[in-house]
Parts: C-alpha cells; sequence; structure tokens
C-alpha cells in the first residue's frame, strides 16, 4: 500500500487536493464536500449561475435601446414581432416563434425593393436576450469594417420573440440573396450570453437546418467578434460564389485559428 | 376494433388504437404540440378507461406505424416471443397492470415474460399506472449485463463519468475524469461526447481514456459517443474501441434523420463483438433516446411520444446493450414543460425500459428553458434510486460545459447511494476499496495530494500537478 494513498481524517469541509487541476477546464471540479454533499459556497453559486440563465431565457429585451445602438454604426433598423404574443407561448410553440406576424409581413412586403438586397441582418431575441443585449453591437461594427464595398444591405430586421427560421421568411419578403440571423442561443450554466449566426442563401419559408451554416458561441469567453465577423463575410462570400448554404458549404475559414482562441488558457501559458 | 367509452351522457370515440394511446397519455407539451393529446381532462380518463378494457391480444393485430412502412414495427412484431407471451396473452391492459402490481409477477417472471411484451404493452400499461407503480413494478424487474465489470445487480448504482470539454482538450478531459474517478464515479463507462467528429482527433481520444484504464487497472469500460459510422471507421483503424454508441429513436424515419438503420447497428454490434475487449461480459453496445426525438424528426405518425419512445427500446433491446439511458428533459420544453412533466416522463421511460429486459439509466437533467431546477432533480433522481435505477450520469458540478444543460453530478451519485444504501459495480467498488477511494461501508475518503493517481498521470497530462 502507497503511503500517500492512506485516507486522511474527515473533517466538515473536506476540501480537494487538486484545485489546479482547474486551469485546465472550466467545468466544475475540485468542489470540496460536506459528507458527500455540496458545500454551502458551491450551491449558491450554481445557483446564481442557474438564475443568470434563466433571466437571459425570461428577461425581455429592450428593442429600442437596441435600435439605437444599431443606428448609431449608420444602419436603419425596423421592428417586428413573430406569431408568439409572449414568451410563455413562444416556449411552448416553436412554430409560432418561426411564422412572422401578419401586419409585419405586410410592412415588410411595402418595403421590398426591386434590385435584391446582397446580404440583409436579421437580429432576433431567440433563448438569450442577454446575448444580444451584449454582442449584437459588437458583433455588427465588425461585420461593418469589413463589409464587401461592392455589396448591398437593407435595414437590420430585429425581432421579439423569434426562432432561427423566421428570418427566411424575412429575407424572403425583402428580396435579399443572402440573410445573417444574429440570435440569443439556448443559455448554458456557465454561457448565459451565447450569440449564435445562421447564414441561408437564397432564403424562403420552408427552409431547414441543413440549407443553413452556423457559427456559434460568439462572446468574448468563446469565438470573438472579429473573428466571428470575418468567418460570417468568408462564408457569405463563397456562398454568393456557390449559390448555395448549408451542409453543401463545407467551412474552411481560420477554423484553426478560431479553435485556438476557445482554448481556455492556463495561468501564465503563452497563447 | 372500435375504441370508445361512455360516461353517463357523454360517449367519446377515439379513431384506432393510437387515438386512445395518445389521448390516454398524461398531459405534456410535446403531446399538445403534436396535436394528438386529449382536449379535456374527462377526455383522458375516458381513453384511459377505453384503454384498461382493449386486451393485449390487440397489439398483435393492430401497429401504431404501418408494418410495411417502418422496419421498427416489423423488428417488434417479427420477433414478438409467443411462447414468452402466452402467461399474459388473457389479460387486457388494466388486467396486466393488476398482473404486473400483483406478488405473482416476481423477478423471474418478469423476466420470463420480458420477450412477450412489446414496447406499445409497455407504453399502455404505463399510461395506467401511478407513479408509485412505476417504481413498484420496475424495482422488480433486473437487468444485468457485464463488459469489464457487472452492471445492474440489485442493490447497486452505476455512474457514466461524462468529462466533456468544449473543444476536447485532452487535458481538460483528464482534469474532470480523475475529479469523478476520485469521487467515486465512472462504474458504467466513462463516456466522452465530443465535439469534434474528425477521426484522428476522435482516435486521440479513444487512446486517451484507453490509457487511463489501463495505467490504474479500472475495471470499467470507455466510449466515446460519436456517429456509429464514425465509430465503425475508428475500429478499422484500430483504434481500442470498448462500447459503441448510437442516439435511436422509435420510427424508422426518425432513425434515418440520425443517419442510421437497424443494419448499420449490426453492423457495428459485430465489429465491437469481435475485438473481444470485455473481461467478465460482451455486452457492446450503449444507446441513448429521449420523448420527443421523433417529432422533432417529423417522424412519430400521430403516435404520442411516450409510446414511440418504448419502441426505441424494442430497437435498443435487439441488440443486447451494456447501457441504454433515457435523456430526459434535455430536448426542452416544447416537449417536457416542467419539473413535474420531466419527472412523470423519467418514470415511464425507466418502468418501460426495464420491462422490456434493458438495463436502463437515466440522464437526469434539464435545459435552463425548462421550468425546472436542481429540486426537481433531486426529486426525480431519488424517485428513481428508490425504482432500481441502473445508472445515472456524473458531470463535475451538474454542469456539462459541452452540452449546455444540468445533469446529474459525482455529488448527487455519492447521495444517492448514501441515502438508499446503494453500492458501484462489485469490480468498481473492490478497485475503490484498493484505492482507498472509498471504505468499506461506501463512504467516500479524503484523498492526500500525494495520491498516486494525483501524481501519475499518462503522458504527464496533467503534469502542473
Amino acid at each position: 500500500m502507497k503511503e500517500n494513498d492512506q485516507p486522511l481524517k474527515p473533517e466538515a469541509l473536506a476540501d480537494d487536493p487538486w484545485q489546479q487541476l482547474k486551469g485546465f477546464t472550466r467545468a466544475r471540479i475540485a468542489l470540496g464536500r460536506v459528507g458527500s454533499s455540496l458545500p454551502t459556497r458551491e450551491v449558491l453559486d450554481f445557483g446564481m449561475s442557474h438564475a443568470m440563465a434563466r433571466d437571459a431565457v425570461h428577461l425581455a429585451l429592450d428593442m429600442d435601446q437596441l435600435a439605437a445602438g444599431i443606428a448609431e454604426l449608420g444602419y436603419d433598423t425596423v421592428q417586428v414581432h413573430s406569431c408568439a404574443p409572449d414568451r410563455a407561448t413562444y416556449l411552448l410553440r416553436p412554430d409560432l416563434g418561426r411564422r412572422l406576424s401578419e401586419a409585419d409581413s405586410e410592412k415588410l412586403l411595402a418595403m421590398r425593393s426591386a434590385s435584391p438586397i446582397d446580404l440583409l441582418i436579421v437580429v432576433g431575441d431567440g433563448l438569450s436576450s442577454l446575448a444580444v443585449e451584449r454582442h449584437v453591437h459588437g458583433l455588427l461594427a465588425e461585420i461593418k469594417a469589413i463589409f464587401p464595398p461592392d455589396w448591398s444591405t437593407g435595414p437590420v430586421v430585429l425581432v421579439r420573440q423569434a426562432r432561427v427560421a423566421i428570418a427566411d421568411t424575412i429575407g424572403e419578403l425583402l428580396n435579399a440573396r443572402m440573410v445573417a440571423m444574429l440570435i440569443g442561443e439556448r443559455p448554458g450554466l456557465s454561457s448565459p450570453d451565447s450569440l449564435g449566426v445562421y447564414l441561408t442563401y437564397d432564403p424562403r419559408t420552408g427552409r431547414n437546418d441543413a440549407d443553413r451554416n452556423c457559427i456559434s458561441n460568439v462572446r468574448p469567453e468563446g469565438l470573438m467578434y472579429a473573428a466571428a465577423a470575418r468567418k460570417l463575410l468568408w462564408l457569405a462570400r463563397e456562398s454568393m460564389r456557390l449559390k448555395l448554404s448549408g451542409v453543401a458549404l463545407k467551412d474552411e475559414s481560420d477554423a484553426v485559428e478560431i479553435e485556438v482562441q476557445a482554448v481556455p488558457r492556463l495561468p501564465g501559458e503563452s497563447a | 376494433m372500435k375504441y370508445s367509452h361512455s360516461v353517463g351522457q357523454v360517449h367519446y370515440t377515439f379513431t384506432d388504437l393510437k387515438d386512445v394511446l395518445a389521448k390516454a397519455t398524461p398531459a405534456r407539451s410535446g403531446d399538445y404540440l403534436a396535436g394528438v393529446a386529449a382536449e379535456t381532462y374527462a377526455e383522458r380518463m375516458a381513453a384511459r378507461m377505453c384503454l384498461a378494457d382493449i386486451p393485449l391480444r390487440q397489439f398483435l393485430q393492430e401497429a401504431v406505424v404501418p408494418y410495411e412502412e417502418d422496419e421498427v414495427t416489423r423488428l417488434i412484431m417479427d420477433t414478438h416471443d409467443a411462447t414468452a407471451f402466452a402467461e399474459i396473452s388473457h389479460l387486457t391492459v388494466g388486467g396486466f397492470r393488476d398482473w404486473l402490481l400483483s406478488d405473482i409477477a416476481d423477478s423471474v417472471t418478469l423476466k420470463r415474460v420480458a420477450a412477450g411484451i412489446t414496447p406499445e404493452m409497455a407504453a399502455a400499461v404505463s399510461k395506467l399506472m401511478r407513479n408509485q407503480d412505476l417504481i413498484l413494478v420496475a424495482r422488480k424487474c433486473h437487468v444485468t449485463t457485464a463488459f469489464r465489470n457487472t452492471i445492474g445487480l440489485p442493490g447497486r448504482l452505476s455512474v457514466r463519468l461524462q468529462p466533456n470539454h468544449p473543444t476536447d482538450d485532452a487535458r481538460g478531459i483528464a482534469a474532470s475524469m480523475l475529479d469523478g474517478l476520485l469521487y467515486g464515479s465512472g462504474d458504467a463507462v466513462i463516456g466522452i461526447n465530443p465535439a469534434t467528429d474528425s477521426i484522428p482527433a476522435l482516435m486521440d481520444l479513444y487512446y486517451l481514456v484507453d490509457e487511463v484504464i489501463n495505467q490504474y487497472g479500472i475495471p470499467t469500460q470507455s466510449c466515446v459517443l460519436t456517429h456509429v459510422t464514425n465509430q465503425i471507421q475508428v475500429m478499422e483503424k484500430g483504434a481500442p474501441v470498448d462500447l459503441v454508441f448510437q442516439s435511436i429513436a422509435g420510427t424508422e424515419k426518425a432513425n434515418q434523420s440520425f443517419g442510421i438503420n437497424l443494419g448499420i447497428l449490426q453492423e457495428a454490434h459485430d465489429a465491437a463483438q469481435a475485438l473481444k475487449r470485455g473481461t467478465v461480459g460482451n455486452n457492446v453496445m450503449y444507446f441513448e433516446t429521449g420523448q420527443g426525438s421523433a417529432l422533432s424528426a417529423n417522424a412519430n405518425f400521430g403516435v404520442d411520444q411516450q409510446t414511440v419512445e418504448a419502441r426505441a427500446y424494442a430497437v435498443a433491446r435487439r441488440f443486447s446493450p451494456l447501457l441504454s439511458n433515457t435523456v430526459v428533459g434535455f430536448i426542452g420544453p416544447e416537449y417536457l414543460y416542467d419539473g413535474k412533466q420531466i419527472i412523470r416522463a423519467g418514470l415511464e421511460d425507466h418502468f418501460c425500459g426495464k420491462l422490456l429486459g434493458l438495463p436502463l439509466g437515466c440522464d437526469v437533467c434539464y435545459t435552463n428553458h425548462a421550468e425546472a431546477d436542481q429540486d426537481d432533480m433531486d426529486t426525480l433522481m431519488t424517485l428513481l434510486g428508490a425504482a432500481g435505477l441502473t445508472f445515472i450520469m456524473g458531470i463535475p458540478g451538474a454542469d456539462d460545459i459541452m452540452l449546455n444543460y444540468q445533469t446529474t453530478s459525482f455529488h448527487d451519485a455519492l447521495y444517492l447511494r448514501k441515502v438508499l444504501g446503494l453500492k458501484p459495480a462489485p469490480e468498481f467498488e473492490q478497485w475503490l476499496m484498493k484505492m482507498n477511494i472509498m471504505d468499506a461501508q461506501g463512504l467516500v475518503q479524503p484523498v492526500r495530494t500525494g495520491h498516486h493517481m494525483l501524481q501519475n498521470m499518462p503522458k504527464n497530462l496533467l503534469s502542473a500537478a
């Protein structure tokens, strides 16, 4: 029997002697225990994370403030609503969140221009208003900075109670060649504010997941705004060239660079 | 057969067997979404009363998904064991409930008739059962399987150690693995959900877990939960594959949406068995299922989500898996809205699986957009523990940072074992005691900084420690 493997005398709160492993992962390791249960500090910490994720789902997005911020970047904005009247309905009926309200369908149709929009940007609250509130402005600024000068873009369409597919309907109504949907993703306990970006070529009602390309986990702790913007524009250029999006459009952009950025660094380790 | 029931002046009619089943189902959001649920409380009870009088034999005559169109239906009908069924063939669904709860139906009897029970019969009777009925009968069903240890013995509760990492970082995975092992988890399987599906990266994961298992002589098995076709590829390349994993569903069309069919599963099963890596048994498959998956693939054929889920267990049963679990709260509130619905579904799935002879575990879990929290998970895991659940998940702090949902933790497993007097798989239990991680009473021991598991990780993976 190895001497170091002999157990210690139990105490009320047993800290785990592998704290340093926390540097390798953001998983909740080495939490310690009281008996076999979680220490109070960890129960409370978990409870706060869950509370933030719940708030991200249920707190309504301040669309006016968002619109004002986007206008400062030089974009026109237009606000619309899905067929899901409120959050409770939205959560139970994903089909309603994919459908644009009738009044807003007419509103957008009236705005339709004869010449197509190259890349239309739509913003939806999705399952995390927090993600939209925190990251849409920053991401749009980066997109604008590298947007192809010969491409047209329409107004940024802001959608309440939105699911991803509603952007396809909006793109179709506004005569868009491509649509990029920026939407709050299903919040995780450690990531209540992940923004997702979905690109569809030739958007039409009835498109499915296989027709879209997805860039996920856009936030400073995940994929940075600038990298996400580069990835989106890379995909959009390829999409325009190949006249398609989705599974047939393989993402061969700067994947390596992005993966490296997503790995949490150890203290003192160089990037 | 005509399906109807009258209560006083009100006459309820149902179009077919699947309509009765759907309307008899306890309320849940996914059946409303599918448009198959009862419209009133009274209609739901009338459907249950109608269901109670339907003979079990009728389930062999009337398929809920057409035989000609669906290989899962064909599997269910063609492999039905008439001899095993003989003992219960005279019963109605209501009579079947009474029989199951009676002392005639002991563990030996239940095992004998399992092959005569179809998933639809199991689902049907569950709809007439209260939660305590689901617990009591499931507890009588003993399903034992083996690979490098023995899973499912009475009085045992195993844990799948799930050391996921959002970028498959080897050190991140190793750190979570070590955390779990030192908390006594990992006897069901050490199973990683990979972020990547690149074959070389998957190979690295197999070698990583295999090396940890070998280094410490752990009597357990590994699994990388990638698509089954990837697992066939890595086996061809010589990777050390213990268990083959696949998510499965209850209709051919839903399985198609997962990119699988019975033939592919058979091929993977045979390839894994040929490797002969098990020491005390050779159950090589690991399946996951969950209510709502068929509807989300638009492949439910008007059948309620719980009945389709039970049909997935017929697929699983075909391949004698080491492990199979329902991922009960993962899919979201449009299928199971809140804690009450998740708890009910977890108990139903466990009951149906065990009755059909599967080593059923449960990923007791929820997402942040469901009306559920840790208290609901505590309730469900405790009920399932009382029901004789085969295994639960073990994740650091219940927080899966790769899949973004909350499941059960290493601490939860210790709680359940302590409160219900349950032990790990016997071979793993011996190993935990030998390593001074657990004492003879089953209590986890405080570990010294110098414990050799903290010092000697393979390839100096965690040398910073």
